[in-house]
């Protein structure tokens, strides 16, 4: 397997502050690669570094052996490359039909396409996708009124619709109702196995992540701490120091 | 859920018959109520004044208070279209348009015109494309003081124009007697452009494009982080409002015939913040809101004037605090926002 997304020496600083110090990671197609670290050791900012949102001050950052650390962020999502936000960002005065039928990927089309109505199948694909994630009854609804657990969803299917290649989730099971939380990782593994979709997950939750990624990296401090499987990050005592034991 | 899915449009009959109704009403007014003809005509340019304001305004959530840049652009590139086919649009304008000398036969008005109206279009659109990039790159606050700006500076910019008039203004041609009424023909042209603006904003909101804009509206980064061509779509809006906006602006020129650089074209005190409100009191972001509110508007604005003067602007003021207190949401937001309500306590 080559990597579908691949870091190096990667370093964003703000002011004085190293908030990713020369990380090196590496995801390969079609995995489910997790990231993991205490609060505030720059997991979101390496999120914001991959998606162009804050351009790095160093290092390189390669999407399908591409560079595109000088890419604006709508070029790096029609490379098939998209992310969710750790709060909910949707469109709030849309209804929630709305949301899912702003999301199709235009990347094959030409500008002249968004003239068009939206297809059949594109409105099969948000009706099933809404279905679930629990929301096909709220189709009609402002996306605004939902729930913050219920925008969590509404994203992630909105990511979807969008058919990436590669999707970045911040903290997909933060404030979402535990019953749905099995379902919804369910849903994560069948779109990964079936569609091929890679996955780079922050969690905070570690039976979660444990349980649905193959290989975690862990930052701390915007280092990056230590990387293997489940096993071996959760036997690291440098990872129990910095983030599993701390009391 | 048997209802079809917002942004299905279809022609049924019942729709067919309102269409029907408005044509029907909108032709046999002048007729009916010839005393208010020119008033009618005003309101169809505001009408579109609104519309166009809220497709950028409304539907894309980018506050401009320079659209008058536009409206003025048209105004004059068709006055002087209208001129300049016959004359030398520089000795007309040093004349003040009169004399015997600058005569425009039957055959020469309507030429001109109807040029006039095109090339307005054109520039309007073009002066949006080329400021476009510019402009539409800054955010909230700051994109309403620029547009505020660029309307206040091309006001300026005309006056001190001696070739289109200067500071004193430019006089539209002077329409042949031979032509009867012509406040008829541009009641009609205004009819036009108002049904034609409605109808192509209906068919744009009822596409992708109308999603696009909605999403920038609402959340912008993550348009762009969705991969949505948010530049491109902002451009276009742009364009395509200032292109009716221009031939708004060409048709009210003729019908006031007087056209000043800062009262007149660029009229930011009064037509700039007039199409904002009626905007507003409508409902902003919904394409019925824009011609209620101008409806409403035109209605209110000629009371006003009429039984009110000498503080009719106070007025305007109290109508522009009533709506932003109590109707926040416009007549069509509050009324959609009761139906809803109903509907959900039975």
């Amino acid at each position: 397997m080559s990597a579908l997304l691949e870091l190096t020496h990667v370093t964003k600083r703000f002011g004085g502050v190293v908030a990713n110090d020369a990380i090196s990671l590496s995801v390969p197609e079609g995995a489910i690669v997790g990231l993991i670290g205490p609060n505030g050791s720059g997991k979101t900012t390496l999120f914001n570094a991959i998606t162009g949102a804050f351009p790095i001050d160093h290092g390189s950052v390669r999407f399908r052996r591409r560079e595109i650390s000088k890419l604006l962020t709508k070029h790096i999502a029609r490379e098939g490359l998209i992310r969710t936000y750790q709060q909910p960002r949707i469109y709030g005065r849309m209804t929630v039909q709305a949301n899912m039928l702003a999301s199709p990927s235009l990347r094959e089309a030409s500008f002249i396409s968004v003239f068009g109505r939206d297809t059949p199948a594109q409105r099969a694909q948000a009706v099933e996708l809404l279905d679930f994630v629990g929301l096909a009854d709220k189709r009609g609804e402002d996306a605004g009124d939902l729930s913050f657990g219920q925008q969590k969803l509404l994203e992630l299917a909105m990511a979807l619709m969008n058919e990436p290649k590669m999707l970045l989730l911040d903290e997909p099971t933060a404030g979402i109702n535990p019953v749905l939380i099995e379902s919804l990782l369910d849903r994560l593994r069948a779109a990964n196995k079936e569609r091929g979709l890679t996955l780079l997950i922050i969690e905070h939750n570690m039976p979660v992540i444990m349980g649905l990624a193959e290989h975690i990296y862990c930052l701390a401090h915007g280092r990056l701490l230590a990387g293997g499987s489940p096993e071996a990050v959760r036997a690291d005592p440098k990872v129990v120091d910095a983030y599993l034991g701390a009391a | 859920m048997t209802a079809s899915a917002p942004g299905t449009r279809t022609l049924n009959p019942a729709r067919l018959t309102r269409i029907g109704a408005v044509l029907a009403i909108g032709v046999v007014t002048p007729l009916l109520f010839p005393a208010y003809q020119s008033q009618a005509t005003e309101l169809l340019l505001f009408i579109v004044f609104a519309l166009a304001w809220d497709l950028v305004g409304g539907q894309m959530g980018y506050t401009s208070f320079g659209n008058v840049l536009f409206v003025g652009v048209g105004m004059y590139v068709a006055a002087i279209v209208q001129v300049g086919l016959y004359y030398d649009v520089g000795l007309y304008n040093e004349a003040k348009g009169g004399g015997t000398q600058f005569v425009f036969d039957t055959s020469q008005f309507l030429i001109g015109l109807g040029l006039g109206l095109i090339a307005a279009a054109v520039a309007a659109g073009l002066t949006a494309f080329l400021l476009g990039p510019l402009v539409l790159g800054i955010r909230g606050h700051y994109f309403a003081i620029c547009t505020l700006g660029l309307g206040i500076a091309a006001g300026q910019l005309a006056a001190g124009i001696p070739w289109i008039g200067g500071g004193s203004g430019m006089l539209t041609p002077n329409p042949p007697a031979s032509l009867g009424d012509v406040g008829l023909l541009l009641y009609y042209l205004a009819l036009s452009l108002a049904l034609a603006c409605t109808a192509t904003f209906a068919w744009l909101l009822s596409t992708r494009f109308g999603l696009v804009l909605n999403a920038i509206r609402d959340d912008e980064d993550k348009a762009e982080a969705m991969g949505l061509p948010t530049r491109r779509a902002k451009i276009a809006a742009w364009v395509i409002a200032a292109a009716f906006l221009g031939v708004a602006g060409a048709l009210y020129g003729n019908q006031v015939r007087f056209i000043d650089p800062t009262e007149t074209a660029f009229a930011g005190a009064t037509i700039g913040v007039w199409m904002i409100l009626m905007a507003l009191l409508g409902g902003k972001g919904t394409l019925l809101g824009p011609i209620v509110g101008a409806i409403l508007f035109q209605i209110t604005k000629e009371l006003f004037w009429t039984y009110l003067l000498g503080w009719q602007r106070v007025a305007l003021g109290v109508l522009i605090i009533v709506v932003a207190v109590f109707f926040p949401e416009g007549i069509v937001g509050y009324a959609r926002a009761r139906s809803r309500r109903s509907e959900e306590t039975p």
